[in-house]
């Protein structure tokens, strides 16, 4: 047991040539793994089958046969060159695949310790009558087949978290549309709740609508925004107050009752806003303002607002 | 950098291009009414679309401007404050209620124009 101190301390490191150098050793248990290949790949796509992982299953016999021999082939060369630049790959790669639902990370894991108990049998068969030898590769082996095992779990995690971080930024991009309805206005229907964040976030984007599209006029709606208390209206004048500074006249709309009462109550003054009661009157208005007029298109026909000259 | 005045008749447009000292702001103030006075024009434009910094003393100093202006009859616009600026603006409580703010210059004489020829209804 004098060589198994000396092994350990320099795993996975080309080392010296004395006879239980754990270079040669590596070497001999990387040719082994090697010969054994077709065999041991064989041994685990039926170590998967017979386990119901579906993994292999959803492929062809050509493919589940490429597959299999690039995972091995990809765990081995990590463990003969010491560099896991090629797992992380294959990680990376299967991980996005999960996250299309073309693979699943318990099928995909599953797969990797069916893996890893193929060749931790292939290597008792091969040194079972060296036990010395036998703990020695077991160390290099295991540590080698950590580490992958780690990076695997790392690849699926990174990914979800950027799938988490993407829809995050869909669902914050979609949770205010800017809205041009016409020539230079703008509505802008905010729904949900308001807090510091979003109200920042909201009055960048229509700022940005703002000078982007040359409005002169924007309606804003209220609607959809279930509680309003003195916070909220403080937001909202902010974000009026910027559109004003950029020259642009902004008209609140959807105050529901509820919310009127407790604006009132709590003191807020929105005075300085100018407010109409729904949606289509705040268009109405601001068309005034903007001096369009909408007639009908067949004479005799109600107009649909009346014909105020702007 | 003083902030150069050029004549649009019967405009004068003040284009600031550089971030303004206290000075500068002050130059501008005098310079302004001055030319005002000579010209006999009937409006300003003070375009800041290059200025990324809207303090409290430039806020201040063209509110005051523009209500000296006012006293002679001459409408003050102030043209092209940026999002970012105007969300500054707002978060540090400048706003300015009694002078008028448009997207941009073409805005600010369209503006004018349309308050020369008396006619109502556009913008506020």
């Amino acid at each position: 047991m004098t060589t198994t101190a000396k092994v350990k301390g320099s795993t996975g490191r080309n080392g010296s040539s004395t006879v239980a150098s754990p270079g040669t050793l590596k070497e001999d248990l990387v040719a082994h793994l090697r010969q054994g290949r077709e065999e041991l790949r064989g041994e685990w796509v039926r170590a998967m089958t017979a386990s119901g992982n579906l993994w292999l299953d959803s492929l062809t016999a050509r493919e589940q046969e490429l597959e299999s021999v690039e995972v091995y082939d990809t765990c081995v060369d990590c463990l003969d060159s010491g560099s896991y630049r090629g797992a992380e790959e294959f990680a990376a790669r299967m991980a996005r695949r999960a996250a299309v639902g073309a693979m699943s990370s318990e099928r995909f894991l599953g797969g990797m310790l069916a893996l890893r108990d193929v060749y931790g049998r292939g290597l008792l068969r091969r040194f079972a009558k060296e036990p010395d030898r036998l703990n020695d590769a077991l160390g290099i082996f295991e540590s080698v087949v950590n580490r992958i095992l780690v990076i695997v779990a790392m690849a699926f995690n990174t990914e979800r978290e950027r799938v988490i971080r993407q829809q995050q930024e869909a669902i914050r991009e979609l949770s205010t549309p800017v809205l041009q309805v016409r020539d230079r206005l703008l509505i802008l229907p905010i729904i949900g709740l308001i807090d510091s964040d979003r109200a920042r976030q909201l009055t960048g984007q229509l700022l940005d609508a703002i000078r982007r599209l040359r409005a002169r006029v924007v309606v804003m709606d209220i609607t959809g925004v279930a509680a309003v208390d003195s916070k909220v209206a403080n937001h909202l004048i902010q974000t009026v107050d910027a559109a004003q500074l950029l020259g642009t006249t902004v008209i609140l709309t959807g105050v529901s009752p509820a919310t009127a009462q407790t604006i009132v109550t709590v003191g807020v003054d929105l005075s300085r806003m100018q407010t109409v009661g729904d949606l289509q009157g705040g268009i109405e208005a601001a068309d005034r303002l903007l001096g369009y007029r909408v007639i009908a298109a067949e004479p005799g026909a109600e107009p649909v607002v009346p014909a105020t000259v702007a | 950098m003083p902030v150069p005045i050029l004549t649009q008749a019967p405009y004068l447009i003040a284009s600031v291009q550089a971030a303004l000292t206290d000075a500068d702001l002050i130059g501008l103030q005098n310079g302004l009414l001055d030319e005002a006075r000579r010209r006999r024009c009937q409006g300003v434009i003070v375009d800041v679309t290059a200025l990324d910094v809207m303090d409290s003393f430039s806020t201040r100093t063209l509110q005051s401007l523009a209500a000296m202006l006012r006293l002679r009859g001459v409408e003050t616009v102030i043209a092209g404050i940026q999002p970012d600026v105007a969300m500054a603006m707002v978060r540090l409580g400048l706003t300015m209620p009694d002078v008028r703010t448009v997207l941009d210059l073409d805005e600010g004489l369209a503006y004018l124009q349309a308050r020369q020829q008396g006619s109502t209804g556009r913008g506020q």
